[in-house]
């Protein structure tokens, strides 16, 4: 079958471009037809290939319309391709990578033909299942061209049967990966365009100019093939998920417009496997201080909002089904009680999607976000009750009693599930120190047991995984490796955001494939539902008006809704098919509608844009400062601090039902620890991959002062900064009165290099890993503070004991042009090779910019060098001396100390007597 | 004003007993008692600061804490030892400025005194005009963070200052030539007497459109 697919795109590719494709491309596809698809193996003849394929898909009867229509888009792309020599000799995949020169619009025909073409290698396969007789004939191609039977030995056999399911899974995630790819965020956008907008100011230096072009160039070259715009326009108010929709609406009715049954969202799949990475990463990456400090409130809205959301929706709707009485008598009270528990519960994955997009005020975010998750337990509790009652038939006071009961256990059960297999998972991570490989998988495979475990008794399993995500953190976190977390990390990033892509796209093909059964009533009735239950969310806590709003507007409904009205009996619920349409029609109005509106909304409304005009250097400055001085005074008040169970219990945690929980927790904390957290083995790499870094950093630094402007892009301020710099001195001292264009440029540098404050509350995304702040912040604290102290010290120095220096460079600059000129270094003996430093700690090489010094530093080698080479070796002593003295903690003193040690290979004593002559 | 269940708390008896009158009589707004009482710092602080109490055990709470040898005051070092401090590229001057020159400890009042800066302003204001300012007013706090600035004390902030708190805040690949003409540009651009440094009046000139209360406020001690 997949021969067959490609031998199709093959043939649709063929024709189209016959006319202009040069021969060696035509070979290529000749050549990958023939390779790829036994049956045309025998023709010869390029003009034939349209017939072959055409009676060759006449057997399969769904693919001959599909071909003709097929056959005309891409050919007509490829054809474009084509002329603009994109294809030359390549293949298509390389095309993509390597069209820098193309304009955007090429890019983008590149990528639609691909995904085209992705599309159709996947649709056919399924197509095929609704077709069994001839996919069984069909399959072995043995059996149906006589001719290769002769074939003594199969050096080519074809069996797709074999690898169908899972071919297929793994298109249909390339598919969301591509999308993926494709879709640009808006927050991306205008950095992008900012760096390539940066070499502006610089007009007057041509040298200057020129550099940064190349800077920039390269920069664009790099940058933009990664993140092509698939639709450059829309992404800036079309939420993702919604164009995920379309996207999946389109494939859906393509598939059907080919006749065939669309593969359906079953809510197995949703459930069991798509669902549990999004939720896990949503526990793992709980911003658990938010989350507990408004705790209160997010309770509020999760249980008493969504009670009230069902029964008052579930009443109006019965009520809305009374009055009327267009065909819609038969419905009785507990069905629409269903249909309002169901459509009540806010989906965490198209919340989160849309919200974070957004990038609304992290309260708010947070306040959604632990809506949508606790509310399910809500909702799917409502569920099971109302589904009991309807088939049962009559309610006692009992019934709705034991409702209440089942409740808690629902959601108490699946907390209490979750944090068993948490603790337990923190417990293996105890023992894995010696396979650091397999470490990573206990979290996923014990977070996905305590989902399966909850599921089993219909208990919440989201509860159940965000339980378990956020008690295993802080300790598996203390107890595997660095590598490892951060494998943690990027897999669960990874998984979720593919499974929501996924999710997204299966709705949107799951809708595109039924029949369209809206009635316009209906339609109309259920839009004037989602709109007061939009309203009626509205509930008392202490919050502005507008921000009730948003979080009223923000509640989304999603897949959950529509796999739990999937799940429905139908000998119970006749209604079940009207339901079906319902739940999309809420569903695609809350995803469009307020999705696409929720961004001009909270423009407009709340979030005050800050106003970037016109902005004195002053303010800047000390708007900076004053951001500092306030995170400065919250730690001081540890408003964030550690003891945050203490401090926050006088306000909203006093509502919280696990009170007493959490109080345990902190009093038994170091038992606990003790039992889960293995000492302080593994501290150590940790502490060595931080050391690395920052030494990493100095180098990197050490060589971008030395004015080398080659650096990797990963910097681009950096880049810009080195360029602008030499004009900069040389206008600077001349004219104290600067012209506009020179103010714009010292407020750029200030824009870009002020050191951003941490985040008040730690945000997250689940599209990107938000940098940690105790990894990151602390390393370049530490960096900068060493560096501050260093150049105090330098400049200590030429004061005091200086020869008279010829230039009259200033410290930094000297030092610079000391450690990287390449001149200077070419002289010294320099080691290469890297010595076999105490075991298995890793060392650094930084490969100096410019290329006619192939040596590399060896940061570690450093240490080593002899004392004939002082000027070389001594900047990075004197940091190391500092970063050891002035360790800001007492606590960093011992480690680094310990650390330098077992770093430098002659032994500490020889270090030490290096260094003194820098002591103060 | 929150109302808050004092009880659990673990606040000293005495204290506890005194914020309780303080606020059943209210007598908040009354003049501070300048006898010498054991308790006058707490009624001073109920009342020049007009912290609630629920604040106050909490500010109590975290100032035992940080005092970790139980000393009843605090040391430069127990502030040290907050981690997100220590990586704050101005830490030192916060730190700076809970001790007033000369000094090496600070106490729970002006602990108090120091953090009542960074209240929230009153959203209604008591119109007496007689009462003295209060200490979050907009003025009160840009003199604040001016004395930050201000390292030397000499009621300006001079081009060292300036300097010095730059090259704290900004990256490091930012070199000393632009920082000099950082520094220059900013003194250039606030200075209107032409002395080369930034008096208060300067100061409080450049920072007109910058919502100071928004800026300085954290929000538990609304």
């Amino acid at each position: 079958m997949w021969g067959d697919a490609v031998e199709i795109a093959a043939v649709v590719m063929v024709p189209g471009s016959q006319a202009r494709l040069d021969s060696g491309f035509m070979e290529t596809s000749v050549l990958t037809s023939i390779l790829c698809s036994p049956t045309l193996a025998s023709s010869q003849q390029q003009s034939h290939f349209r017939d072959r394929g055409g009676s060759h898909c006449g057997r399969g009867s769904c693919w001959q319309g599909f071909i003709c229509v097929a056959a005309h888009i891409p050919a007509r792309i490829s054809g474009f391709l084509a002329q603009n020599q994109l294809a030359h000799r390549t293949t298509w995949s390389d095309n993509i990578v390597s069209g820098h020169q193309t304009s955007i619009m090429d890019r983008l025909k590149c990528t639609t033909f691909i995904l085209f073409l992705m599309l159709v290698a996947s649709l056919l396969p399924l197509g095929g299942h609704a077709s069994p007789p001839e996919m069984g004939t069909g399959n072995g191609d043995t059996g149906h061209k006589p001719n290769y039977t002769k074939k003594a030995f199969p050096v080519l056999s074809f069996d797709y049967k074999n690898v169908r399911i899972p071919f297929e899974i793994s298109l249909w995630v390339l598919l969301a990966s591509l999308m993926k790819l494709g879709y640009v965020p808006p927050c991306q956008q205008p950095m992008a365009l900012n760096n390539s907008l940066s070499p502006r100011g610089v007009g007057q230096c041509p040298e200057a100019s020129v550099k940064l072009k190349k800077a920039s160039d390269t920069q664009r070259l790099l940058t933009v093939p990664l993140r092509f715009h698939l639709i450059p326009r829309v992404s800036n108010i079309v939420p993702e998920s919604c164009l995920l929709i379309v996207v999946g609406l389109l494939i859906g009715g393509l598939i059907k417009f080919v006749g065939e049954d669309p593969p359906v969202l079953s809510s197995k799949l949703f459930f069991f496997y798509l669902l549990p990475p999004i939720i896990l990463d949503a526990g793992y990456f709980l911003p658990m201080r938010p989350f507990t400090e408004n705790l209160g409130t997010i309770l509020m809205f999760a249980v008493v909002g969504t009670l009230w959301n069902a029964f008052f929706i579930g009443g109006v709707l019965y009520g809305v089904c009374q009055l009327k009485g267009v065909n819609l008598e038969n419905m009785d009270l507990l069905s629409c009680l269903l249909f309002g528990s169901v459509v009540s519960a806010v989906d965490p994955v198209a919340v989160l999607a849309v919200f974070e997009e957004i990038h609304i005020n992290e309260l708010l975010h947070i306040l959604v976000f632990g809506e949508s998750l606790l509310n399910d337990a809500v909702t799917v509790v409502l569920y099971h009750l109302f589904e009991e009652f309807s088939s049962v038939g009559s309610i006692t006071v009992t019934d709705v009693f034991l409702g209440i009961v089942c409740f808690l256990v629902v959601s108490f059960g699946g907390i209490m599930v979750g944090a068993i297999y948490g603790i337990l998972a923190a417990f293996t991570s105890r023992f894995t120190s010696h396979t650091r490989v397999i470490e990573p998988l206990f979290v996923f495979v014990y977070s996905y047991l305590a989902y399966l475990s909850a599921e089993v008794f219909h208990l919440s399993g989201i509860m159940a995984l965000i339980a378990c995500g956020a008690v295993t953190r802080p300790y598996v976190e203390a107890n595997i490796s660095h590598k490892s977390h951060t494998t943690i990390k990027y897999f669960l990033k990874m998984w979720s955001s593919v499974s929501e892509t996924l999710i997204f796209i299966f709705l949107g093909v799951s809708t595109g494939g039924r029949r369209a059964q809206l009635e316009l009533d209906l339609c109309d009735l259920y839009g004037v539902i989602g709109l007061t239950l939009v309203i009626n969310k509205f509930r008392i806590v202490k919050l502005t008006t507008k921000d009730q709003f948003i979080i009223a507007y923000g509640g989304l409904r999603g897949a959950i809704a529509f796999s739990l009205i999937y799940l429905l009996d139908k000998d119970h619920f006749a209604m079940k098919e009207m339901f079906l349409t319902a739940i999309i029609t809420v569903i695609f109005f809350t995803v469009f509608v307020q999705g696409m509106t929720i961004r001009p909304l909270v423009d407009l409304l709340a979030v005050k844009k800050k106003q970037e005009t016109k902005r004195s250097i002053n303010e800047e400055i000390h708007t900076q400062f004053l951001d500092h001085l306030l995170t400065g005074i919250e730690d001081i008040c540890g408003h964030y601090g550690h003891h945050h169970w203490k401090d926050n219990s006088s306000d909203q945690i006093k509502a919280h039902p696990f009170l007493p929980l959490f109080r345990l927790n902190r009093f038994n904390k170091k038992y606990v620890k003790k039992c889960l957290i293995v000492g302080e083995r593994s501290k150590e790499p940790q502490l060595i991959a931080f050391y690395h870094k920052m030494e990493f950093k100095q180098a990197i630094e050490l060589v971008e002062s030395g004015g080398a402007s080659k650096l990797p892009s990963a910097m681009p301020s950096t880049v810009s900064m080195q360029n602008i710099q030499p004009k900069k001195v040389s206008q600077d001292r001349a004219l104290p009165q600067v012209s506009k264009a020179r103010e714009e440029e010292i407020r750029k540098i200030l824009r870009t290099n002020l050191q951003k404050t941490r985040l008040r509350l730690r945000s997250y995304n689940r599209h990107t890993l938000v940098a940690d702040p105790d990894d990151d912040g602390w390393d370049d604290f530490l960096i900068k503070r060493n560096r501050i102290k260093d150049l105090d010290k330098m400049s200590h120095m030429t004061h005091h004991l200086t020869v008279p220096a010829p230039p009259p460079d200033s410290p930094t600059i000297a030092r610079a042009r000391l450690s990287s000129d390449p001149q200077a270094w070419g002289n010294k003996p320099v080691i290469e090779d890297i010595k076999p430093v105490t075991g298995g700690i890793p060392t650094i090489k930084v490969e100096l910019a410019s290329p006619q010094s192939p040596e590399s530093v060896c940061v570690v080698d450093e240490f080593k060098k002899d004392s004939n080479e002082q000027e070389d070796g001594l900047v990075m002593k004197a940091m190391s001396l500092v970063s050891k003295k002035d360790g800001t903690g007492e606590d960093d003193i011992e480690p680094q100390q310990r650390l330098q040690r077992c770093l430098s290979d002659p032994g500490p004593s020889a270090e030490e007597e290096e260094d003194e002559p820098f002591l103060p | 004003m929150r109302c808050f269940d004092v009880t659990r708390r673990s606040v000293p008896a005495s204290l506890m007993k005194l914020y309780k009158s303080v606020i059943l009589n209210k007598q908040i707004h009354q003049p501070p008692m300048l006898i010498e009482h054991k308790h006058t710092h707490a009624v001073n602080i109920l009342q020049l600061f007009t912290i609630s109490t629920a604040h106050i055990i909490r500010l109590h709470d975290r100032f035992k804490e940080l005092d970790t040898e139980r000393r009843g005051y605090l040391c430069p070092q127990d502030f040290g030892a907050i981690k997100g401090l220590a990586i704050n590229p101005i830490g030192d001057r916060i730190i700076g400025a809970f001790f007033s020159p000369g000094r090496e400890t600070v106490d729970f009042y002006t602990f108090v005194k120091i953090l009542a800066h960074f209240r929230p302003a009153d959203n209604i204001r008591p119109k007496e005009s007689s009462s003295p300012e209060p200490i979050n007013s907009r003025t009160n706090k840009l003199k604040f963070v001016f004395q930050m600035y201000d390292l030397d004390k000499d009621g300006k902030i001079s081009r060292i200052d300036l300097l010095k708190a730059l090259r704290g805040m900004l990256e490091m690949q930012v070199t000393e030539e632009q920082l000099d003409s950082i520094v220059d540009r900013t003194i250039q651009e606030a200075d209107l007497d032409g002395d080369d440094a930034i008096s208060f009046e300067e100061f409080r000139k450049s920072l007109e459109k910058v919502n100071i209360d928004h800026k300085m406020s954290i929000r538990f001690l609304r």
